[in-house]
């Protein structure tokens, strides 16, 4: 099998795994046996593809002109490569915690759930290897619509309400801003593909202040990077299901916002380009802004998922950041952010789940003493944290320091002030969490009895009892813990990842 | 004389025959049939147009032989043969749809009478297409548009109110053609011919005066009101809402679009936007009333209880962008205004086509029986989604083929401030589509009251075969000329190019 075969087979066996899922409907084991033999089948092809494109092979697949001169066109290079493996990889993982979650809670329309799902990883698949930026904006659409059902999924007021704002948001700035960026760049560089060192430096004469303003549609366009006051989307998206939480607004929606900002400054704009004109300065300082002010907010959030979220919104604008900081260590820390942050923040999103359905409990302050009944998953929580912070020896320590190296190299001091202050936030909202619930007693009743510990409605059955253990049932718990293994094993393969992301910065393909 | 060798004249003929029988037809049911029929034949024919136009370039047909500027021409080129394609097309797919709804909302003896206008109505809009004569235009526009108020009439029997809708609409439309009859009074006053490349050659030769000025003013006011041209669009949302839901869907997709492409011929190629007044109706007049169309309807749109009103309104802000594609003056707008009139009526017989299967099985069109629509009458819930999803411009829809190439029109032409206000105003449509879909897909049915029951008092079910069938098939249609714009944008791209070439 070839590997353009491949990269187009990425994306085709979600789809089929759609139609399977839709099929199996009736019978829920086949038809998770079918999301989890998609997700096997298409982990392999996209790290077939990950391995030629590491090889240097850079393999392009054209369709169709869908407008004169834009053909629908993809081609694998070592970010997508990156992002492809790592929403694929992790879809699965998602998929086996989605199975103990959606069980254990006894959702509603779980097959309406895993169709949505597979349709999801294709699009974000898509993104990943959209070969310019057309394409780009098609799968970028439909990942929103795909996961529309998902964010909705309880079909209540709070859902409904939370839905409006997703979509409202998401397409309002696709459509009123992307969109015309996208064509404004088609109508100024006559092409939009990704192209080494970028396709708008030739025209820089032209354009004059319509550069910046084009990284501004940009940076606020694509609102699926969240970068401030675009946010709002992502705390209103956690009245879905936690799965959907955890892997699409930790992992494969954010990430393909903040994946799409990168592959614009990298391939559209080119690093030397906004270096020279100085025009993505403005936009630093507002990444910065971001982190700080949405760190400050999640500290005030006592609902571990509100928390959590204001997390994502704070380290989605480290990418923005080293995207604009337009130094190539810039780049390679916001490229590895990508991947480092996406495991950390996806363990932290399934823990918080389990604790929903082994203790059924979404505030922070009612979690103390937690730990101890529950000591794998508030395990995995902590090195989780650990990694977002940024703390050795968790693969989230990289990223952090590569930006910091970046800021040092553009000069500017007062970003790596920022970059300390926000570790330092994060230590205090997300490492208190699981400190708190490790060594503190828990709240009792008056009468003695630990808070809560009676007020367990709709308990699942499978939950692990062993002890004083009282663990959420066994595909809630071990997915996390393996995510969380997997930030420890990243801390020592970053340097892996490092060479194999560097040709991004390359003047040619 | 060989059949090919008439083929111009087909697409009027075959309907103009046919139409009066079905006034001896004693049963609907035959009439339908009959109907399909004739309008599967004018449709093959025009495809056949289509194709020949797009090979082999312009056709030219004298009627009975008689060469024109005395005798009257069919001149077919790309943008007209678009036209015909599309409206022959939309009546093709919506008299299969048509029987089930019509049997339930008119009166049963009115049948073949409907199917006779119906057919009617549509030998009028594909022959104001079609012609180069520009008398003839006004004939055609005259035979149109009596079918339409006719027609429009019918949804009496449902609603009373169509009666004055369709009498507004009488007063309205005849107000416009009259001003157009006026304005072709004028210029062939001034030029001595009624044959448009005629007018165009005498304007080119003589220059023009005062009166031509005059005379393409009223054309522009006669077919702005015939195509609901803000703020002359008031006749047109009691029309689409109250009239049957067939005949809504018929009209919606092609009535307006046939005076959008009048304006469009007699702006490029009869008097031409190279003379100095031209080009500044565009830039002053229509440009203008072309934006404040687009928010102001669209925002309209988004306060209806009434689905077929909200749809009616988003048709004034849809015509807002061909009518502002056609203001940039440039070939990227015209193309662009070409290819939206094009998928627009698509979009909206697909859109109008969902409406008609939810008043018949639920008797209403208002937001109230779109509750949980998803669960009761999925085919069509779906249905009505994804033209919805296609009327916002989502990729892989038309929607967003039209959104493209005006976007990128205006970018050309070096007004990036009208980009935005275009997808501004798109954004709008995010809102009122958003908000059906909401109710489509995340509300729950009523558990009891009028609406939980269908009209007879069944259990409601998913509309018939012939209904689903052609409503999907536009469905498809969106999202096909959403991938594959070879057809639409391509051709397009050549009439405009031969529409301003030919200045």
């Amino acid at each position: 099998m070839s590997v353009e075969t491949a990269l187009l087979l990425s994306m085709i066996i979600p789809v089929l795994g759609f139609c399977g899922v839709w099929a199996l409907g009736g019978a829920p084991n086949a038809r998770e046996a079918a999301t989890l033999i998609t997700g096997g089948f298409t982990l392999a092809l996209t790290l077939m593809v990950f391995h030629t494109v590491g090889n240097g092979a850079r393999p392009l697949v054209e369709l169709f002109d869908v407008v004169s001169g834009l053909p629908i066109a993809f081609r694998a290079e070592p970010l997508g490569a990156m992002f492809a493996v790592l929403a694929s990889g992790l879809w699965i993982v998602n998929s086996i915690y989605s199975i103990g979650y959606m069980r254990g809670h006894n959702e509603p329309h779980q097959t309406r759930f895993y169709m949505c799902f597979t349709i999801a990883i294709a699009s974000a698949i898509g993104v990943a290897y959209s070969a310019n930026l057309f394409t780009l904006f098609l799968f970028y659409e439909v990942l929103t619509l795909s996961t529309f059902p998902l964010v909705t999924h309880k079909g209540d007021a709070a859902a409904r309400n939370g839905g409006r704002i997703y979509l409202g948001i998401l397409m309002g700035t696709s459509i009123g801003l992307l969109l015309p960026a996208v064509i404004w760049t088609f109508v100024i560089a006559g092409t939009t593909d990704f192209t080494p060192g970028g396709i708008l430096s030739a025209h820089v004469d032209e354009m004059g202040a319509v550069l910046p303003i084009l990284l501004g549609l940009y940076a606020f366009g694509i609102g699926k990077a969240a970068l401030m006051p675009i946010h709002p989307w992502l705390p209103n998206a956690m009245v879905a299901p936690t799965p959907v939480s955890a892997f699409l607004h930790a992992v494969a929606v954010v990430k393909a916002g903040v994946f799409s900002l990168l592959k614009v400054v990298v391939y559209i704009f080119g690093i030397d380009l906004l270096t020279q004109t100085g025009a993505s300065s403005l936009f630093m300082w507002l990444a910065a802004g971001s982190i700080i002010l949405a760190s400050a907010i999640a500290m005030s959030k006592d609902n571990l998922k509100a928390r959590l979220a204001y997390s994502t919104v704070s380290q989605l604008s480290y990418v923005t950041l080293g995207a604009m900081l337009a130094t190539s260590m810039g780049v390679m820390g916001g490229a590895l952010q990508i991947a480092m942050h996406a495991l950390g923040k996806m363990t932290l999103f399934m823990c918080a789940g389990a604790i929903y359905v082994g203790a059924h409990k979404t505030l922070i302050s009612e979690m103390r003493g937690l730990g101890r009944v529950m000591p794998f998953t508030f395990g995995a929580f902590f090195v989780g944290a650990m990694s977002i912070v940024g703390l050795p020896p968790l693969g989230g320590s990289w990223p952090k320091f590569l930006l910091m190296v970046g800021a040092a190299d553009a000069g500017q001091l007062i970003i790596i002030a920022v970059l300390i202050l926000s570790s330092l936030m994060n230590v205090a909202y997300l490492l208190s969490i699981p400190v708190q619930a490790f060594y503190m007693a828990p709240d009792t009743t008056d009468d003695g009895r630990p808070l809560g510990a009676n007020e367990n409605p709709g308990a699942p059955k499978a939950l692990i009892q062993w002890g004083a253990l009282k663990e959420a049932p066994l595909l809630t718990v071990a997915p996390p813990v393996l995510t969380a293994a997997g930030a420890i094993a990243l801390f020592f393969f970053a340097n892996g990842l490092y060479d194999y992301l560097s040709p991004i910065l390359d003047g040619a393909w | 004389m060989s059949l090919i060798e008439q083929l111009p004249v087909l697409p009027i003929i075959i309907p103009l025959v046919a139409a009066p029988f079905c006034l001896i037809i004693p049963n609907g049911r035959i009439a339908y049939f009959y109907a399909i029929a004739i309008s599967a034949l004018t449709f093959l024919s025009c495809i056949g147009l289509l194709h020949g136009v797009a090979a082999g370039g312009t056709i030219s047909y004298y009627l009975g032989d008689w060469a024109p500027p005395l005798g009257i021409e069919y001149r077919i080129d790309l943008a007209n043969a678009l036209v015909l394609t599309l409206i022959s097309g939309v009546a093709a797919l919506v008299i299969p749809a048509s029987y089930p709804s019509i049997a339930a909302e008119a009166n049963p003896k009115q049948i073949p009478l409907f199917y006779g206008a119906m057919l009617i109505c549509m030998l009028g809009l594909l022959g104001v297409t079609i012609t180069g004569d520009a008398f003839n235009v006004f004939v055609f526009l005259e035979i149109s548009s009596l079918a339409t108020y006719a027609l429009v009439a019918l949804g009496g029997r449902a609603d009373r109110r169509a009666l004055t809708a369709s009498f507004n609409y009488l007063v309205m439309g005849t107000l416009g053609a009259t001003f157009f009859v006026i304005g072709l009074g004028l210029l062939y006053q001034a030029t001595g011919t009624l044959n448009m490349a005629d007018i165009r050659v005498q304007l080119l030769e003589n220059g023009t005066n005062r009166m031509v000025e005059a005379g393409y003013a009223f054309i522009i006011i006669g077919m702005g009101l015939k195509a609901a041209m803000f703020p002359m669009h008031l006749w047109l949302p009691n029309a689409y809402t109250y009239a049957p839901s067939a005949v809504s869907a018929f009209i919606a997709a092609a009535s307006t679009k046939v005076a959008v492409y009048v304006l469009i011929r007699f702006t490029f190629s009869v008097v031409g936007a190279d003379f100095d007044f031209v080009s500044a109706m565009l830039s002053y007049v229509l440009m203008p009333l072309a934006l404040a169309g687009m928010f102001f309807a669209s925002l309209v749109a988004v306060f209806q209880t009434d689905v077929k009103r909200m749809l009616a309104y988003s048709s004034v802000g849809q015509i807002g962008y061909m009518l502002l594609g056609i203001s940039l003056g440039t070939e990227a707008g015209l193309q662009a205004s070409i290819i939206h009139i094009f998928n627009h009526g698509l979009m909206k017989a697909a859109l109008f086509l969902s409406v008609a299967c939810v008043m018949l099985r639920l008797g209403v069109h208002t937001v109230d029986g779109f509750n949980g629509l998803a669960k009761r009458m999925p085919f069509t819930a779906a249905a009505f989604i994804f033209a919805g999803l296609s009327l916002v411009g989502v990729p892989l829809t038309v929607g967003f083929v039209s959104k493209w190439y005006l976007l990128q029109a205006a970018f050309e032409a070096d007004r990036a401030w009208i980009a935005f206000l275009i997808v501004a105003s798109s954004l709008i449509a995010v809102v009122y589509v958003g908000r059906i879909i909401e109710l489509i897909l995340l509300r729950e049915p009523p558990e009891d009251g009028p609406l939980f029951r269908d009209v007879d008092g069944n259990p409601v079910r998913e509309a018939p075969m012939v209904m689903l069938v052609p409503m999907w098939i536009l469905v498809l249609a969106n999202v096909y000329f959403g991938l594959r714009t070879d057809v639409t944008a391509d051709l397009a791209g050549r009439a405009a190019a031969s529409l301003i070439g030919g200045q």
